[in-house]
């Protein structure tokens, strides 16, 4: 078999160039959050030590290395992307099922959709500006209720993109079966459709947490000078201090990394349990 | 058990009309069948009556009570459908089990239920299997089964057998008429095979393009098929055409005059001279004769065609014959052994041919 021979070999060699894009970035990350001291020309560190992350998670206070304490953003940006996943998705379940299984009229249809994507058709600087200027208005620039808001405005399209393409791709009919052996529609949607569209919308929420948990421009504008996020305490440490940016980096992984493999196992067992793959 | 009757149904689809003065009775404890070609609307008919699509016109009673705005759930009507529609999440018990639960119906009492559907779709033991662990057929069975476990009035059916292959399919329709006499349910099955029709059914309602062409038992519309396109509809047939030439009221006949000059001898009380007709011919009535034997005959109805086709099936053979302008299918006894170019002589029984109208 020398096709298959071929193929084995292409497959490995693309998997090493991903690895290649994914780890070394990654893996420079790292060396760079644990040296203490790296001059060129050496390859590696001269000094290396868990200082910056003590410093940065708050564990021990140094003046020499500046004070940085990302624990707060961290939390932040944690209980931030929740709530924006919560909102998020309590908003785009409905409409995505609507937009999905409802006998809704072209033209309203589209225009749903292009009221969730408008927010997004333009370049975003000036639309967040716009927004900022709004928000100065009624007192929501520089709240963390202003920066949920301006999350929600960023992932709201995707997330009912994705839920209303899983709603549309369960058959009508398994909601009905479900109606004519007796079921009312709330109880047919939470018995038949909503299980079987979960992989769909935990993706979206997926999506949805991790767009918050990144999002900086929109936070920018809406959240200064009292909102600091964790990508803002990384933008303003990559300033001054790579070695900080590197552990906010890596701490920016972490909860998207846990999310990624808890879905997964929370998928797999979803699809075995039903969805016949 | 119960009564069905559709009163002067009407659904369009924008500027389809899907199906218009739709009235029919499901007569208690029997089998109806809407039977019709593609895109006549049966399926539409069928959700109407489940209540999945109102109609914009017309009323539908389920013994006398007018159900026609009531939600689908509360009017307890089980529904098979084409594809299934089993819960691919829940096992073969959570699929029987969530109508009865939804019920409120104990444990014990629903145990006892789903163990004898089972029993009558002949799945005992089945219960914790998953929908997609099931062959075809028996997903089809559990279907069934979802539909019946509830104990509805009456039961519709869309093409339930048409995702299954020839012989299965065969099968299961005297499964299904077995299992529906016993249950005595009143059940409406929508199909667009003839022949599963004219097998299931007590009755049978022929639509096309939206409207009820005829009604009746499948005896009634099988033997007095109301024009051309219920003949062409209910059995394979080669048709000849022309108008009716005269009668002979002594015998009740009509004489017809093809187009192109043929003298056709047939039965039909309800035509009219000059009518334009068409004789339907299916595959089992020609009678091949032979030449020395002509003599012997009536005389009328005596045919000299050309075989142009033959086609060997094993103990029949089927033929095409070319007859002035018309070509005709007939399904013979291997012992006839033609060439494909000889001639012919054949005769067709005028009892056995089928005059109606045109349209
Ligand atoms: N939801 C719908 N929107 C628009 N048109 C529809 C819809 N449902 C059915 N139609 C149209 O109504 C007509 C009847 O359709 P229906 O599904 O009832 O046919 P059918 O007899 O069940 O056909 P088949 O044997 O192919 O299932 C068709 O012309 C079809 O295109
Ligand atoms: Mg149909």
């Amino acid at each position: 078999m020398p096709k298959n021979w071929i193929i084995k070999t292409i497959e490995i060699i693309i998997f090493i160039i991903f690895l290649f894009f994914l780890l070394v970035p990654l893996l420079s990350t790292i060396i760079w959050s644990i040296a203490l001291r790296w001059y060129w020309p050496n390859t590696f560190p001269q000094e290396i030590g868990l200082d910056y992350w003590l410093q940065a998670l708050g564990m021990i206070k140094s003046l020499t290395l500046g004070a940085v304490n990302v624990i707060p953003a961290f939390l932040l940006s944690l209980g931030i992307a929740i709530i924006v996943v919560l909102l998020t998705m309590s908003i785009a379940i409905p409409a995505g099922y609507a937009l999905a299984k409802l006998r809704i009229p072209k033209f309203l249809k589209g225009l749903i959709l292009i009221l969730f994507l408008l927010p997004r058709a333009f370049p975003q600087q000036p639309v967040f500006i716009n927004l900022m200027l709004v928000f100065n208005k009624i007192g929501l620039t520089g709240t963390v209720g202003g920066v949920i808001l301006v999350h929600l405005v960023v992932s709201i399209v995707y997330a009912v993109w994705i839920t209303t393409s899983t709603f549309s791709s369960i058959p009508p009919e398994l909601e009905e079966a479900a109606r004519s052996v007796g079921a009312s529609r709330i109880r047919s949607f939470l018995k038949i459709t909503l299980p079987l569209s979960a992989p769909g919308l935990i993706a979206s929420a997926v999506f949805v947490f991790l767009t918050s948990m990144d999002e900086f421009t929109g936070t920018f504008f809406i959240g200064i000078p009292f909102v600091t996020t964790l990508p803002m305490t990384l933008y303003s440490a990559s300033g001054s201090n790579i070695q900080f940016a590197s552990v906010i980096a890596i701490l920016l992984l972490v909860p998207s990394i846990l999310f990624m493999i808890i879905i997964q196992k929370f998928l797999k067992a979803e699809y075995l349990g039903g969805m016949g793959g | 058990m119960a009564i069905l009757k559709v009163e002067n149904l009407n659904k369009n689809f924008g500027k389809i009309r899907a199906i218009q003065k739709v009235s029919f009775e499901a007569p208690e404890g029997k089998v109806l069948s809407l039977l019709g070609p593609s895109g006549c609307g049966k399926t539409t008919t069928l959700r109407c009556i489940a209540g999945f699509e109102n109609p914009d016109d017309g009323k539908i009673y389920l013994d006398n009570r007018d159900i026609t705005n009531i939600p689908p759930e509360k009017r307890g009507i089980g529904m098979v459908f084409q594809n299934y529609a089993l819960w691919p999440h829940m096992t073969v018990y959570g699929n029987l089990a969530f109508g009865l639960q939804i019920r409120e119906i104990s444990k014990e009492e629903i145990n006892k239920r789903i163990k004898k559907v089972l029993e009558i779709v002949q799945l005992s033991g089945y219960e914790d299997r998953f929908p997609r662990q099931l062959s075809g057929g028996q997903q089809q069975r559990i279907a069934m089964a979802r539909a019946l476990v509830f104990e509805p009035e009456i039961m519709l059916l869309d093409e339930p057998l048409s995702n299954l292959d020839a012989k299965l399919r065969e099968e299961m329709r005297f499964e299904f008429t077995e299992m529906q006499k016993k249950l005595g349910i009143t059940a409406v099955y929508v199909t667009h095979d003839q022949a599963e029709a004219l097998v299931i059914s007590d009755k049978i309602v022929i639509l096309d393009q939206g409207k009820i062409i005829q009604s009746g038992t499948p005896k009634e519309i099988y033997a007095h098929p109301i024009n051309k396109f219920v003949a062409g509809f209910i059995a394979i047939s080669s048709f000849m055409e022309g108008e009716i030439d005269s009668f002979i009221p002594e015998e009740k006949k009509v004489i017809i005059k093809t187009n192109d000059g043929l003298i056709i001898h047939g039965y039909n009380n309800n035509l009219s001279l000059g009518q334009k007709v068409a004789v339907t011919i299916r595959t089992n009535v020609i009678k091949f004769v032979e030449e020395k034997e002509l003599d012997l005959q009536e005389k009328i109805n005596i045919f000299r065609g050309k075989i142009i086709q033959a086609s060997y099936l094993g103990n029949t053979i089927d033929y095409r014959i070319k007859i002035g302008r018309w070509e005709v299918r007939t399904n013979s006894d291997a012992k006839y052994n033609f060439r494909v170019g000889e001639e012919v002589f054949f005769y067709l029984p005028p009892e056995e041919i089928v005059i109606t109208s045109l349209i």
